[in-house]
């Protein structure tokens, strides 16, 4: 009997590994962040009020998001985040869907050696590429060295420490992100699928988003989920490629918590900014398996 | 050729990849209806010619014309010819219906036409119960009944099948080879199969062109292709046969004979025109046209000779035996088990005859 029930236990154990990992390392975190989030902040250490006051009573306080609301940096800082890490979004997938199908396509020694090339800039630090950006971007850096010395311009086109330039970054440093699950999907794909939606009266466009599209689907769900979380968040491009205007939420973020050291309202933004993650994402997987159901 | 045998017209059509010439400068006629079946080996260039024939490649050189209609440089789409995979290429995101619908939905049909349509071919094809089910959920049987339904609905002047019975078990390939006739009768469309088992090719076909190294060997129906290969590659590719070198030794009105070192005796055959004295010949049997007897035939007319059982082999309806000569030359015979019975008729090394009459024995020229 003992013998039958040890693999139950045993996956059992597996199992709950994950779980008691994400019990410890999220959910224990989250509900400190939440608890913060509701406190008001004061001059101490650690500088905010306890959940319970000296007399016992639960003092909790929506004074911090009702700050949010009513401060229009806020919101304006969120819509301006969320507007960066879609359009990056967006055009991660446009540069990013071509090249995943050329490798997917291509043969397959050929495949892993760009594949390889794809993955190469991860052994550099992320740090270091984005400051190489800062070289390249410069009003006398690479690009406008080379523009003025071509004459398309006689003076520095100023790209850094402007939109444009977070925009850049996040795009460059984002794409791999988007082509590896691409790639993953499109290389699934049966090539005779193409030929026989042409053979059957489909042109090479009408084939496409007749069939590789909704087949690649997963893929690009996953790959605008792995861009645009992280995106959204981001605080290291902004603050070495943006202007001291360009503020993203990553960036209100650590000033809040690091420069005005008030916590409790850095918490509530860090809670609005996973609510504004989450709920997109739930509400999205929830339209794919009724729509998986469906048909 | 009259008319009727040119429905599709291949002319001087080649296909090189780089140096690689896959298909090499081929003349092709296929008539009206017919179903007619390329075959030959891997590599052989068969499927770029079908592919050719689909428009997925162009060829380097030549033309190929359906119906009177040059159709060399028109793309896939818009040709009246549809394909069904090797692989089916079901599309695993659609149900049945939207499988077999989708290329009228592409032609712009309205949707009650293409309702009555889809249930026509569904129905042709016996997939009724299946019919919203997605392709994960059907059988390799079924899905191959997609394929060919999804195929069939355009009314294709050709249906192009490529390798149609490959992945299918051997008691559904016989059930699907007969129903693909019968399917192919029904509604008269041309077929052009392409595969590389002959008894497929055999069964289906009306016409078969035997392909190597992108030419053809031969064309021919599957008896002359069978019983009077023109080739010893077409004469080993298709079936099992015995073969020996020789030289024509006497050339008479109606016969000819070979004499042939591997063989004690020489071989007598039909005389073909184009044979002399003197020339190289290579002989061929089939296993099936070789006697064996305990006792030496009488009739003079055969060509027998003495040898001893080597090995045998029952296979239920046939048996196979490998017959060893005096001088060790193997020669392979099999027999119909016609009669009931769990006695062995020769035993392993039985002292036997074999024997063939000379109008089974096939001569091929040397070179060819």
């Amino acid at each position: 009997m003992s013998a039958a029930r040890e693999p139950v236990t045993w996956k059992r154990i597996t199992v709950a590994i994950p779980y008691l990992w994400l019990l410890v390392f999220f959910l224990l975190p989250f509900a400190i962040i939440l608890k913060i989030s509701l406190a008001d902040p004061i001059i101490a250490r650690p500088p905010f009020t306890p959940l319970f006051d000296d007399q016992g009573q639960l003092s909790v306080t929506f004074d911090n998001f009702l700050f949010l609301l009513t401060d229009k940096l806020y919101a304006y800082t969120y819509l301006k985040s969320v507007f960066m890490a879609f359009a990056a979004t967006v055009l991660c997938l446009l540069l990013g869907f071509p090249m995943a199908y050329g490798i997917a396509r291509s043969s397959s020694s050929m495949r892993s050696l760009l594949l390889l090339l794809i993955v190469l800039p991860f052994w550099i630090s992320f740090l270091l590429r984005v400051y190489a950006w800062m070289g390249l971007l410069n009003n006398y850096g690479v690009i406008n060295n080379t523009l003025m010395f071509l004459g398309v311009t006689d003076q520095p086109i100023q790209i850094m420490y402007t939109d444009l330039a977070i925009f850049i970054g996040l795009t460059y440093s984002y794409l791999p992100f988007m082509i590896l699950p691409l790639y993953a999907s499109l290389e699934r794909m049966d090539l005779d699928l193409v030929e026989a939606a042409q053979d059957l009266g489909a042109s090479r466009t009408q084939a496409f988003w007749d069939i590789t599209w909704p087949l690649a689907r997963p893929g690009v769900i996953a790959g605008c989920l792995l861009v645009f979380i992280p995106a959204m968040g981001e605080y290291v491009i902004p603050y070495l490629l943006g202007g001291p205007e360009s503020l993203l939420i990553g960036r209100v973020l650590f000033d809040e918590f690091f420069v005005n050291r008030d916590w409790p309202l850095a918490s509530s933004v860090a809670i609005v900014l996973l609510l504004l993650l989450v709920v997109p994402i739930v509400f999205m997987q929830r339209n794919d398996a009724r729509q998986a159901e469906a048909e | 050729m009259n008319d009727e045998s040119s429905f599709i017209r291949i002319r001087g059509v080649s296909k090189h990849f780089g140096d690689f010439v896959a298909v090499d400068d081929v003349d092709l006629d296929i008539g009206k209806g017919e179903l007619f079946s390329i075959l030959g080996g891997s590599g052989c260039g068969k499927t770029t010619l079908l592919r050719m024939l689909a428009g997925f490649e162009t060829p380097t050189n030549g033309s190929i014309e359906i119906d009177g209609t040059d159709i060399t440089a028109v793309p896939p789409y818009e040709r009246p010819v549809n394909m069904m995979f090797q692989s089916y290429a079901v599309f695993p995101h659609m149900d049945v219906e939207k499988n077999v619908g989708y290329g009228l939905r592409k032609d712009g049909l309205d949707k009650g036409e293409i309702d009555s349509r889809v249930d026509d071919v569904i129905r042709l094809v016996q997939l009724e119960p299946f019919r919203s089910r997605k392709p994960d959920q059907l059988s390799g049987g079924q899905r191959q009944r997609v394929a060919l339904a999804r195929a069939l609905i355009k009314r294709p002047k050709v249906l192009l099948l490529d390798e149609p019975l490959a992945a299918l078990d051997k008691k559904l390939r016989e059930h699907t080879q007969f129903e693909l006739m019968n399917i192919q009768d029904e509604l008269g469309i041309t077929f052009v199969v392409v595969t590389h088992d002959q008894e497929e090719a055999m069964t289906l076909s009306t016409r078969i062109a035997v392909m190597e190294k992108g030419r053809f060997l031969q064309v021919g129906t599957p008896k002359e292709i069978y019983e009077y290969p023109k080739s010893r590659f077409v004469a080993d590719f298709v079936g099992t046969i015995n073969t020996f070198e020789g030289t024509v030794s006497e050339v008479g009105a109606e016969s000819i004979t070979v004499t042939c070192e591997e063989l004690p005796v020489p071989v007598t055959a039909l005389r073909n025109e184009d044979i002399s004295t003197g020339q190289k010949v290579c002989i061929a049997v089939r296993p099936e046209k070789i006697f064996i007897s305990r006792e030496q035939p009488d009739d003079d007319e055969s060509i027998a000779m003495p040898a001893v059982v080597d090995d045998l082999g029952y296979l239920g309806n046939r048996s196979l035996y490998r017959i060893r000569l005096a001088n060790g030359q193997i020669v392979q015979v099999s027999r119909q088990n016609r009669r009931r019975s769990a006695r062995r008729f020769v035993e392993w090394e039985d002292a036997v005859w074999v024997s063939w009459r000379p109008r089974s024995t096939v001569v091929i020229a040397s070179g060819d």
